[in-house]
């Protein structure tokens, strides 16, 4: 073995030598990060270019662990809870039309791959929005095609995986979106991600789950919380991707009758406060705060244990004759 | 160096963990592509020693003597031109048959004709002292550190004429100096004795019952042996500070458990050789303990690194592979075992199974010999190893395969009991791998 020397650090994207003090690297320009990043786990200062703790071993908080997206008519957060290693869930917001859209997605964690899934559909399904609006597209016709679109995006994404890739299921996630309009919404969703109308009166689910627990109730086997609390509650009978059936996107307009909220949520959230009522009341303010209402749900599902990564997206809606939309950039 | 073939490591496992979980294992698969456009094969350096068992007992039968000269000199007809080589005598010391002089010979037309004239003139006489025939071989290759370096050993009898700490001696000064590929010929040598020559060695272990049959073996061991494109490949696993590296196990083409073999390569990180590769594929299984982490949390339990140390201090790295470890509170994922890790420990299990049992046969303890062969026998059926499934059917009786009930054979050919011991650490690829 030779002697011990000095470890020389390369760009993680070029492989090019890059020197203390460099921000970006010389020959490609890739930003090269914070020099003395400590492991959150035992401090020590040495981490890997691809992101565990040459120490302990632990792998360090990714980027997406925990994200804002303030867009003043509009905020979201999506935080990676406290029982999962990674974030799974995404999120997209974009003004659309006169209104603005958004779109949740949940990666099903038994695919491979699900962070990749869930983000190419809220990216995908965000931007079909925004473009079919400005072409004049009736909303529920909208909502349809930009699942649809997400849907074959992510059934795409099989296949790019390596030679073990054959046992695994192919990338997959839930999809929901809300589409702001006219004094209504159009939700639009496939799996068990949820839309929320909320308002001081306490407001109305406006999603039915496609999900295991969501059929027992629809038949009328199971009451609500009979359905929740057994083991399959949360198996999911319909998602995107590649071995998922041709999406039969479910579509729906809400009209409502005064000032509230919608919400957009992944189960992360809705498991600890599935009823209207007591997710209106946990954030009164909604309407005029609505990052700190992102914010004030999300804690509340860490605190109430924080099982599942969490998504929330609130989108306040004034009135029905001067919406708040108005006022966006 | 120019140009190496392609290798590639591949990790196969379950990371996920129960709460408080802390055993993390992992199947790790080196393969090595083609030599590189040009034929690294023609350019890579090599050298060659054979070495043949002359002592007295080689004569009884005499074939056993023919036999190996005539198996050597194919060996010598088998090596590419430029190659450097020699042939070396052992008893209870060790001669040069070929050259004359203590040194290595490029191989052409000429050379090879002499050291086949040379081992036409040797004959049977003396004891036997394996060490010495490996400490001369040492000797032979020291000038020729840089490239693939290659013996062949043949004996047909006990280590009569040194003590076992002199060949332990011998075994430690010459690890990590040569790859020496082992077989015994005939029925009255050693196979634990030999198991550790090629073990220490890098190199395999192999019976030769008759001696018409060691042309072919030494053709292919030679021939396999100019396939070599690169040498003194290491596996290099680094583990977490609060970790504990349980083993290192080769479990593919044999298992041999390389955990002892462990040198110092940095913080928290361990080489363990694997020798001269050429286009072939290995797989390693890999067992580290960590601390347990908290549900959410996701570990690097192992970083694997394919290294070639170059002599000049320059060493590269050929390919790299994390085993990785996350604590989940869903027994479904923290419950399903890997089914190459269920399939390697089933065969290391198997190799046990057998030396075990065939140890107890030996001592007389008929019902340690029956349980053991038995489990021996259901493991096989079950892993599909039909190989070894019919040589245990040479030393047992078998009435259930699936369950592993057998009797013991009254009459076991001692050929057949050998071959089994010496093969019992040779294993299979999972049945369901295409």
């Amino acid at each position: 073995m030779g002697a011990p020397k000095t470890r020389e650090r390369t760009c993680p994207a070029c492989d090019v030598p890059v020197y203390p003090g460099e921000d970006f690297c010389e020959a490609c320009g890739h930003r090269l990060g914070a020099t003395v990043a400590a492991c959150t786990a035992c401090g020590a200062t040495a981490i890997s270019a691809d992101g565990y703790c040459d120490h302990c071993g632990l792998r360090q908080p990714a980027g997406g662990d925990h994200v804002e997206i303030d867009a003043r008519a509009a905020a979201g957060v999506s935080d990676r809870g406290l029982r999962h290693s990674r974030n799974e869930d995404a999120m997209a917001l974009t003004d659309a039309g006169e209104g603005v859209a958004a779109v949740v997605c949940d990666g099903v964690s038994s695919s491979s791959r699900p962070e990749d899934a869930s983000r190419t559909a809220a990216d995908t399904g965000a931007a079909a929005l925004a473009e079919l609006l400005a072409a004049g597209t009736a909303p529920k016709a909208a909502t349809r095609t930009a699942l649809t679109r997400a849907a074959e995006a992510v059934a795409a994404l099989a296949g790019d995986d390596g030679p073990h890739a054959a046992a695994a299921e192919p990338p997959s996630c839930t999809y929901v979106s809300a589409l702001t309009h006219d004094g209504s919404v159009t939700v639009g969703w496939v799996g068990d991600s949820r839309a929320y109308w909320l308002s001081a009166g306490g407001g109305a689910r406006l999603t039915d789950d496609d999900s295991w627990a969501g059929e027992m109730v629809a038949a009328g086997v199971l009451s609500e919380a009979e359905a929740q609390a057994h083991p399959n509650a949360h198996v999911i009978t319909a998602w995107l991707g590649a071995d998922a059936d041709e999406p039969d996107p479910h579509v729906t307009t809400f009209t409502p009758d005064g000032p509230g909220v919608v919400l957009v949520c992944s189960d992360g959230l809705w498991n600890y406060l599935p009823e209207p009522a007591e997710l209106a009341s946990a954030v009164p303010d909604a309407v005029s705060e609505p990052l700190t209402a992102a914010r004030s749900l999300t804690r509340l599902a860490l605190d109430a244990g924080g099982r599942d990564n969490i998504t929330v997206v609130v989108i306040p809606f004034s009135s029905p004759v001067h919406p708040t939309l108005e006022q966006a950039e | 160096m120019s140009g190496n073939p392609d290798f590639t490591l591949t990790i196969d496992q379950n990371k996920y963990l129960p709460e408080g979980g802390q055993e993390v294992h992992a199947v790790v698969t080196v393969e090595a592509g083609g030599a590189p456009a040009g034929g690294a094969t023609r350019s890579t350096a090599a050298a060659e020693v054979i070495i043949i068992d002359t002592s007295g007992s080689m004569d009884y039968p005499p074939a056993k003597m023919s036999s190996a000269i005539k198996a050597a000199q194919t060996a010598v007809d088998a090596l590419r031109d430029g190659v450097h080589f020699a042939v070396v005598s052992g008893s209870a010391r060790a001669r040069m048959v070929y050259p004359a002089g203590e040194q290595l010979v490029a191989a052409d037309a000429g050379t090879r004709r002499e050291a086949k004239a040379a081992l036409d003139q040797v004959r049977a006489a003396g004891g036997t002292a394996i060490g010495t025939w490996l400490r001369l071989a040492d000797r032979l290759f020291a000038p020729h550190q840089d490239g693939i370096r290659h013996a062949i050993l043949l004996t047909d009898g006990k280590n009569q004429h040194e003590s076992p700490e002199q060949l332990d001696a011998t075994l430690a000064a010459c690890t990590g100096r040569f790859v020496c590929d082992c077989r015994g010929v005939g029925t009255d040598w050693d196979v634990a004795e030999l198991r550790k020559v090629a073990s220490a060695l890098l190199g395999s272990v192999d019976i030769v019952a008759h001696p018409n049959d060691l042309v072919t073996d030494f053709q292919a061991m030679t021939e396999a042996a100019m396939g070599k494109a690169v040498a003194d490949v290491v596996l290099r696993v680094w583990i977490p500070q609060t970790a504990r590296l349980r083993f290192v196990k080769q479990v593919m083409p044999a298992v041999e458990d390389l955990t002892a073999k462990r040198v110092d390569a940095g913080p928290r990180a361990g080489d363990y050789p694997i020798g001269a590769w050429g286009e072939e594929s290995r797989d390693y299984h890999l067992c580290v303990e960590v601390s347990p982490g908290n549900v959410g949390q996701e570990l690097r339990a192992a970083w694997v690194k394919l290294v070639l140390p170059g002599s000049g201090g320059e060493e590269q790295v050929l390919a790299t592979g994390n085993v990785l470890a996350e604590w989940t509170d869903d027994e479904a994922q923290s419950t399903r075992i890997n089914p190459r890790v269920a399939h390697y420990t089933g065969q290391a299990e198997l190799a046990v199974a057998i030396q075990e049992g065939l140890a107890a046969r030996k001592d007389g303890d008929f019902d340690t010999a029956t349980t053991r062969l038995g489990r021996a026998v259901a493991l096989a059926h079950e892993s599909g190893n039909d190989a070894i499934a019919s040589l245990l059917g040479k030393v047992v009786d078998v009435e259930d395969p699936a369950t592993g009930t057998v009797r013991l054979k009254k009459n076991v050919d001692k050929a057949d009991e050998m071959s089994l011991d010496t093969r019992s650490s040779k294993t299979v690829r999972t049945r369901k791998e295409g």
